[in-house]
């Protein structure tokens, strides 16, 4: 009787079985590892680079294990001010309110640089485009719905633009991307500004296209003809779009190119330059630099807390000096060496244990 | 025509719709794991399950530490919310007409409707925010309230129509309720409560959402509960969206394992229910085999 | 049975700790006991959601749902269009999940031989499990297309009369969010309605073939009919996961707020929109708005949940009757 139930128990369900080896082995393996865990989270946008670095700076070191999970800028700033990860990363600053409210202070650390480019999808048309931020604007706002409008053949009289209708294509989910690219059109066209304004989610007209993230606006662009959109500047390489040169605010038709892209730095101002680096760099002032470029920035504390904090300090030195070298076969701009140097001073300087500097 | 003939004309028509819509529901899989198997198979090799991925530009790489950290977190989820999910099945289907019952009914209704990633924020309110850390116990503990309605729904569906006479016959061996629900309707109906759980398992495998603010992901193999773990569905979320070809070959590759693990897993319980394996050759298993046919002869 | 009635003569003896009715009165306490937990599972669920939400209900209150302006850059917020995305996309969904679901578990269950059926039934499984991005990706690039090239315009030149088949389309929208949400909630309504008809005594069957029915109207009267409770839940259940679906729905949705009558526009869900704007929000009313929706989606999916129980309620009544 006794021995039948015992049968009963393994034969009729061995899945119990199962389940217990599985508990049993849950609680039983432990990686036994005496590398200090750091955990990062935020922007999806630089999660390659930042796999990247993770990656060879793991050659360098063997003390730290570095992670970073790309789970969107809003979820990095946020879990940093949670403190659930050792450092943030996010593609717009965050705003004065919003330190406030976090119980500590925290630096922004600008690590590589992005841009925001104009793709579109025009058959028959070959050549480079040129638009303004005016116009960029009314095309998006669908002020301007044809590719032959007089504003556009203006700025082009070089080519015959179609008789076809544009059919802007724009992020339908709240992104750093949409974030930069409205910050642009918001310094340059007071319409903009006025109806639709600057912020990661948007609202927009009705007769634009919204696809979800970068492969879904590509996908869109690849779909429909006369289709304009923006995107990052990896997607429009990958998929070998034709991309719009801007007019910056020196005047001059820029393509996007991490050279450019990385002037945009070069037009702050000194003050700028020892400043808490929240700010813009759309619509820079020097000449040579593409106007819709900004920085990704991770996020760390200003005050040294913990041997976690030492360990991003000691990347994100790495990052700034060696770590720019990966920057441009993916895609970014890397920082401009004067900036990088300064950055790396500074958090150097704060590397101390006790005490905050004074903000220059 | 006759009506005769008017009636199995209407019985061709209706079994060739039958074949059709059979056809019909498989396409689209077919569909998309050609598309997957398209995109993803330069990637699919033996260094796909034994390495951890390597970043842009570097050869090779893999999912190990996903494909084991699904599996892991699949498993905590279920190890939760199976048992909590047959017993309210259980109690749906056997006690079914209280106050309690309709309650539990709706709130089974509700779990099913809520998005996965409420779900997500749910369980980091719950777990990860107090713990102050990412974990792969609130990965499991998020996919669980995800596996639980299903489970407890079939299980439902399942015990309803158990007809009542075989309740009738065990009450009437002067047998306690209890053991009648447990020994006999869901002994007896266990491959049926397998398949529901599967299925529970199987959506489970496949969230993005709820992981991604939980489990969190590691760029590296892990097995401990209280740390990030990388999962297949958050891996192949990030890759699929990256503007690189080597990574969105890696999330092509990755959705098909993870389409083949759970057929994999799929196949292995119900082979363990039919007592076909595992300890399959095992003598005790053979004598078990025997007896319950004896019992049945009997 | 040997080994209970075994026990049985032993339970004459008094050896059992507690008579047989209190044994079943524990039962019932400790299933009831496993059955509160999920409902304050649900219930501490919805209290945090609307905590997390509480500023958002304090500066819309009821307006959430009449209006449908979402302006995040100004942070006025109004939910109606993404209801009426919800509604719809579900409905059409389950429209199409429905009968085919049904049809597919009958040709498993009752025509084909047992092995083809089982692989049949494993491989419709395989669906549940592909993961929603790769659905949505899937979606976007492939079927969106199709819907652009094939299926809008047949729908327009055949329905063109009726406003819901009108307008351009450009692939993406409400239509393909429903045809893919009808894909993925196929594999939950075939394999429960699977097991629903499994349970069918094959002499019901037998019986009505006996009578002289031909293999439809057995299916029809013997299989269909009785399990039409299980075959309603099982829709419920597919609803519900219609209701809930993100991150699929959010990539072919085209994910414009507004309330269009032509199911070729785009649209928007509940929520598709939180899975939209969660991650990348930073400012506090934009997160809470968001929880708000979510909150609005349980309501809705509780209101859909009571309409389908009343059918059910209805059906199960009717047949009593008969």
């Amino acid at each position: 009787m006794q021995q039948r139930q015992f049968y009963n128990l393994l034969g009729r369900s061995p899945i119990k079985l199962i389940l217990i080896g599985f508990v049993f082995a849950t609680f039983c393996v432990e990686s036994v590892s005496a590398q200090v865990r750091i955990n990062g989270a935020g922007a999806s946008f630089p999660y390659p680079i930042y796999a990247r670095w993770i990656s060879e700076y793991n050659q360098h070191q063997n003390d730290y294990r570095f992670n970073y999970q790309s789970i969107g800028s809003g979820g990095g700033i946020r879990q940093f001010s949670n403190r659930t990860v050792h450092f943030g990363a996010s593609d717009s600053p965050m705003t004065d309110d919003h330190l406030e409210r976090v119980d500590r202070d925290i630096m922004h650390i600008p690590t590589v640089m992005g841009s925001v480019v104009i793709a579109y999808n025009l058959p028959g048309f070959e050549g480079n485009l040129r638009l303004t931020g005016e116009i960029l604007a009314d095309i998006f706002m669908r002020n301007i719905t044809k590719w032959n409008h007089p504003s556009i053949q203006k700025l082009n009289p070089n080519y015959k633009l179609p008789d076809e209708y544009i059919m802007p294509v724009r992020r339908a989910d709240g992104s750093g991307t949409t974030d930069i690219f409205s910050d642009y059109l918001n310094k340059v066209s007071q319409t903009w500004a006025k109806n639709i304004g600057r912020g990661t989610a948007l609202r927009w007209p009705m007769q634009t296209i919204g696809a979800r993230g970068n492969e879904g606006v590509t996908g869109m662009l690849r779909q429909i003809p006369g289709s304009i959109g923006y995107i990052e500047l990896a997607y429009a390489k990958q998929f070998n779009f034709p991309m719009i040169q801007l007019k910056n605010a020196a005047g001059n038709f820029i393509s996007p190119s991490p050279k450019t892209v990385s002037a945009a730095a070069l037009g702050l101002t000194e003050a700028e330059f020892y400043g808490d680096y929240r700010l813009s760099i759309t619509n820079s002032t020097h000449e040579q630099a593409y106007p819709i470029s900004a920085f990704t920035y991770i996020l760390i504390p200003t005050l040294i807390e913990t041997e976690h904090d030492i360990a991003v300090r000691q990347f994100l030195d790495w990052s700034l000096s060696e770590g720019q070298s990966f920057a441009e076969t993916l895609h970014y701009a890397p920082l401009p060496e004067r900036l990088a140097k300064i950055i790396r001073e500074r958090i150097s300087l704060e590397d101390r244990p006790k005490g905050k500097i004074a903000n220059e | 025509m006759s009506y005769l003939q008017y009636r199995k004309l209407k019985n061709i028509l209706f079994l060739g719709s039958l074949y059709m819509s059979a056809l019909i529901a498989l396409l689209p899989l077919f569909l998309i794991l050609q598309y997957l198997i398209l995109k993803g198979a330069t990637s699919l090799n033996l260094d796909f399950f034994l390495h951890d991925p390597s970043p842009v530009g570097e050869a090779g790489g893999g999912m190990r530490h996903a494909i084991v950290g699904t599996l892991y977190m699949v498993g905590i989820g279920s190890l939760i919310s199976v048992p909590i999910g047959l017993l309210c099945g259980i109690y749906l289907a056997e006690f079914g007409r209280g106050k309690t019952a309709k309650i539990l009914r709706f709130t089974i209704d509700m779990l099913t409707g809520i998005p996965s990633i409420i779900i997500g924020i749910f369980a980091y309110i719950l777990i990860v925010a107090p713990l102050q850390s990412f974990s792969a116990l609130a990965g499991g503990f998020a996919l669980s309230i995800i596996i639980l309605p299903i489970v407890t729904r079939s299980t439902e569906e399942i015990l309803k129509l158990v007809p009542t006479h075989i309740r009738e016959a065990g009450l009437a061996l002067g047998l306690p309720r209890w053991r009648v629900i447990f020994q006999i309707i869901v002994k007896g109906n266990f491959k049926s409560l397998i398949t529901g759980i599967m299925l529970a398992v199987s959506r489970a495998a496949g969230e993005t959402a709820p992981l991604l603010f939980t489990a969190f992901g590691n760029m590296y193999l892990n097995f401990q509960i209280s740390e990030p773990m990388a999962s297949l569905p958050v891996q192949i979320y990030t890759y699929a969206i990256s503007p690189f070809d080597q990574w969105q070959e890696q999330a092509w590759a990755a959705a098909f394992v993870l389409i083949t693990i759970v057929l994999g897993i799929n196949l292995v319980s119900r082979a363990l229910v039919n007592n076909k394996m595992i300890i399959g050759q095992s003598k005790r298993v053979i004598n078990h085999t025997r007896l319950i046919r004896k019992k049945k002869g009997n | 049975m040997n080994s209970s009635s075994h026990k049985l003569q032993l339970s004459g003896d008094k050896k059992y700790l507690l008579s047989f009715k209190s044994q079943d009165s524990l039962s019932k306490l400790l299933l009831r006991s496993v059955a509160w937990t999920v409902i304050g599972l649900l219930t501490i669920m919805i209290i945090l959601l609307t905590r997390e939400s509480f500023i958002a209900i304090e500066e819309f209150g009821l307006e959430f749902i009449t209006t449908s302006y979402w302006n995040p850059v100004l942070e006025e917020f109004g939910g109606l269009a993404f209801i009426y995305g919800t509604l719809v996309t579900s409905f059409i969904a389950i429209l199409l999940a429905a009968p085919l679901s049904i049809l597919v578990a009958l040709f498993i269950q009752e025509v084909c031989p047992d092995w083809i059926g089982k692989t049949l039934g494993l491989l419709v499984e395989m669906i549940a499990a592909i993961p929603s991005i790769v659905f949505g990706l899937w979606g976007l690039f492939f079927l969106a297309p199709i819907v652009r090239e094939y299926i809008a315009p047949f729908l327009r030149q055949t329905f063109g009369f009726l406003p819901i088949f009108q307008g351009p389309s450009f692939g993406i929208g409400v239509l393909t969010a429903s045809i893919i949400l009808a894909i993925m909630i196929v594999p939950t309504i075939t394999s429960l309605c699977r097991e629903v008809f499994k349970v069918v005594p094959s002499h019901q069957r037998e019986a009505a073939l006996a009578l002289g029915a031909t293999r439809f109207e057995m299916m029809k009267i013997a299989v269909f009919s009785p399990s039409l409770s299980g075959i309603i839940g099982a829709s419920v259940l597919g609803l519900g996961r219609a209701l809930g679906e993100t991150m699929a729905v959010a990539m072919v949705i085209g994910n414009s707020p507004a309330i269009v009558a032509s199911i070729f526009a785009p649209g928007a869900t509940l929520a598709s929109v939180i899975a939209n704007e969660y991650a990348e929000s930073t400012s506090d009313m934009h997160v809470a708005a968001l929880c708000l929706i979510g909150l609005v989606l349980f309501v809705i999916t509780f209101i859909v949940n009571f309409i389908a129980r009343g059918v059910i309620w209805h059906y199960t009544r009717k047949q009593g009757n008969r």
